[in-house]
């Protein structure tokens, strides 16, 4: 079965990102660029079902400038079959939904069963791109899986969503889109095999135009980015516990007004 | 009409609006006052109650749009979103709002996609410039917030819960019900099972006031207990950070921060909890933070309001009498 994963390059989670001198971004001067982890977790798991049926391909894809290729590089020292960088001006500065509709064309194009996301990207935490595929290819999908397996007869995929208090398993008809919680399942590391062979593997541009796409504009649009306003200075309470203790359930109660 | 702000109804799945879905439409009905409009409750369910639709004129719904069907449940996207954006281009609404939830923040990406037009996903505050609005929202983990705007109407959100306001309760408002007649489609996933989660008996992490969090200083699962206790007397939620979570002590479901969940309650307590950036994106908007950590550089005392230097051992049992205490009198 052939298995699409989309993945994202962003900042690694201990960078401490500043705003740029464009504020409606971030500084990315000296930023260390990971593979959004949850997309680890949808990696591992298109892996796993191919490892599990003996044969298929899993194909990563990323929309991003130049150095996500890096990312993809990434993907295919984990054992990902092949990639596609959807990389073009007409893509810069994109929102969800551009990206999306770039996302669904080049599905449409592959064709695939099963496109397997990460529930959202850790940089911008939008998390709406796995379902605004999935609606523009018309589509079942599930979120934030906890569990899947594909059936025997592969045309069909049982997945447990992760829902307030529950886990909620459906049966759902292939094709469809899935997004991966944390918890579905420990990624892989890449081996040292495996990162000499990515280097081998294909890395296949891909333009607007190959999509038959044109530009179509932001619907959202970025005013500018801001830091958090401070929080006010902490206190520390001091002295033995017992005291500090009645002391900081008084502040909470009396200052605080928190309890 | 043309100023009226939706806001998707979050049901128990038995017919009562979730408190989420009142902060949601306490914002949405300041918001649309600027504009001469009005808040508008939508609720797609199987089966609502008299006392939910009571419910949502008191949060201030101005009108309900009741979608009742056997398709509606469980919540399934396929179904609801073509459902949903059918009634909202029948009506030409200024904007949709939802409640980061399991289902809502799903249905508002996927109905945005089906309109075309912009969300903004885990709202923290709206501002209206100009007669647009502009949404302000966390990114990079809470590192930063990002204002952004659309560049046409309906306006698409999701808010972060625990976060706005509840308008006052207009008691004894009577709801204006409509009930449209959309198509809703059968869809194509079954529900096979739902495997409930043993039910701690504590308020649900995103929607709690209070939370307890413990770490790695925990030292064990077992000593969780200690903070149930705690949690008990207070009406908390307990919640973990990822040390805690990837050693098997407590379920992924309760983990905080960039890789768990995003909280936002009145009061987080934290236990054995260092405070790195990863776990502090998850719980830095929490209106008062304590820490105890035995550690006094441990980096979350650097957001906390409120710090005990100590062995949480020893000041978490303490902790707890000295609440009874309070809550007794
Ligand atoms: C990609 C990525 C994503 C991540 N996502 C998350 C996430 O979502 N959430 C998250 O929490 N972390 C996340 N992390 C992990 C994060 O970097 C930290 O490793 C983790 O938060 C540490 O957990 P901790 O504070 O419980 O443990 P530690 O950092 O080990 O801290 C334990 C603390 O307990 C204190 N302590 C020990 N014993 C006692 C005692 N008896 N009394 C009082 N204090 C005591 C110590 O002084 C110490 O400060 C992520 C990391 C990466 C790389």
């Amino acid at each position: 079965m052939k298995i699409l994963v989309p993945v994202k390059q962003v900042p690694d989670t201990a960078t401490q990102v500043k705003i740029g001198a464009d504020p409606k971004g971030i500084d990315t001067a000296g930023i260390t660029w990971i593979v959004s982890p949850y997309d680890e977790y949808a990696l591992e798991e298109a892996l796993r079902i191919k490892e599990k049926q003996g044969q298929g391909e899993v194909v990563a894809v990323t929309v991003g400038p130049e150095r996500a290729k890096e990312a993809l590089r990434s993907c295919l020292a984990m054992g990902a079959d092949r990639a596609l960088h959807l990389s073009d001006p007409a893509w810069e500065n994109a929102d969800s939904l551009t990206v999306a509709r770039a996302l669904a064309a080049v599905i449409k194009q592959e064709a695939p069963p099963l496109v397997l996301f990460g529930r959202q990207a850790i940089d911008d935490d939008m998390g709406a791109m796995p379902a605004q595929v999935a609606d523009l290819l018309g589509w079942p999908c599930a979120s934030w899986i906890m569990e899947e397996t594909i059936s025997e007869d592969g045309k069909s995929v049982r997945a447990g969503r992760q829902v307030e208090g529950a886990l909620e398993i459906f049966t759902i008809p292939l094709p469809c889109v899935l997004s991966a919680q944390k918890g579905l399942n420990e990624p892989r590391y890449p081996t040292l095999k495996g990162i000499m062979g990515a280097k081998k593997k294909e890395i296949k541009d891909v333009k607007a135009a190959d999509l038959g796409l044109a530009a179509d504009g932001a619907q959202l649009l970025v005013v500018a980015l801001e830091a958090l306003p401070p929080r006010p200075p902490g206190r520390i309470i001091p002295g033995e516990p017992a005291e500090a203790v009645k002391e900081l359930v008084r502040s909470l109660r009396e200052d605080a007004k928190a309890i | 009409m043309a100023s009226a702000f939706w806001c998707i109804v979050e049901d128990d799945r038995a017919g009562r609006p979730k408190k989420v879905t009142g902060e949601v439409l306490g914002e949405a009905a300041r918001l649309a006052r600027q504009l001469g409009g009005q808040a508008e409750a939508v609720w797609l369910t199987d089966k609502a109650t008299d006392e939910g639709l009571k419910q949502l004129a008191e949060w201030g719904a101005a009108r309900v749009w009741l979608l009742e069907n056997p398709a509606l449940a469980p919540y399934r996207g396929e179904v609801w979103t073509p459902a949903l954006a059918e009634l909202a281009t029948q009506h030409g609404v200024q904007a949709i709002f939802g409640a980061v939830t399991a289902r809502q923040r799903e249905l508002l990406a996927r109905l945005a996609a089906r309109i075309g037009v912009g969300l903004s996903a885990d709202s923290v505050a709206f501002s209206l410039q100009d007669g647009k609005l502009v949404a302000t929202r966390p990114v990079y983990a809470g590192k930063l917030l990002s204002k952004v705007t659309w560049s046409k109407p309906p306006w698409l959100a999701t808010l972060r819960p625990n976060v706005f306001r509840l308008e006052d309760p207009k008691t004894g408002a009577t709801p204006q019900v409509e009930r449209p007649a959309v198509a809703i489609p059968q869809g194509t996933m079954t529900l096979a099972e739902r495997k409930e989660e043993a039910s701690t008996g504590l308020p649900e992490l995103a929607e709690a006031d209070i939370v307890v969090s413990g770490g790695r200083g925990m030292k064990g699962p077992e000593n969780f207990a200690i903070l149930e206790e705690l949690a008990k007397v207070v009406g908390a939620a307990v919640g973990a950070s990822r040390a805690a979570v990837d050693a098997g002590w407590r379920p992924h479901r309760f983990q905080i921060g960039q890789t768990g969940r995003t909280i936002s309650p009145k009061l987080y307590l934290g236990f054995g909890i260092s405070g790195a950036i990863q776990h502090l994106a998850g719980m830095r908007t929490s209106k008062i933070i304590v820490a105890v950590n035995k550690d006094p550089e441990a980096p979350i005392f650097k957001v906390a309001d409120f710090g005990i230097v100590g062995d949480l051992f020893e000041v978490a049992p303490l902790l707890t009498q000295e609440f009874k205490r309070l809550l007794e009198k």
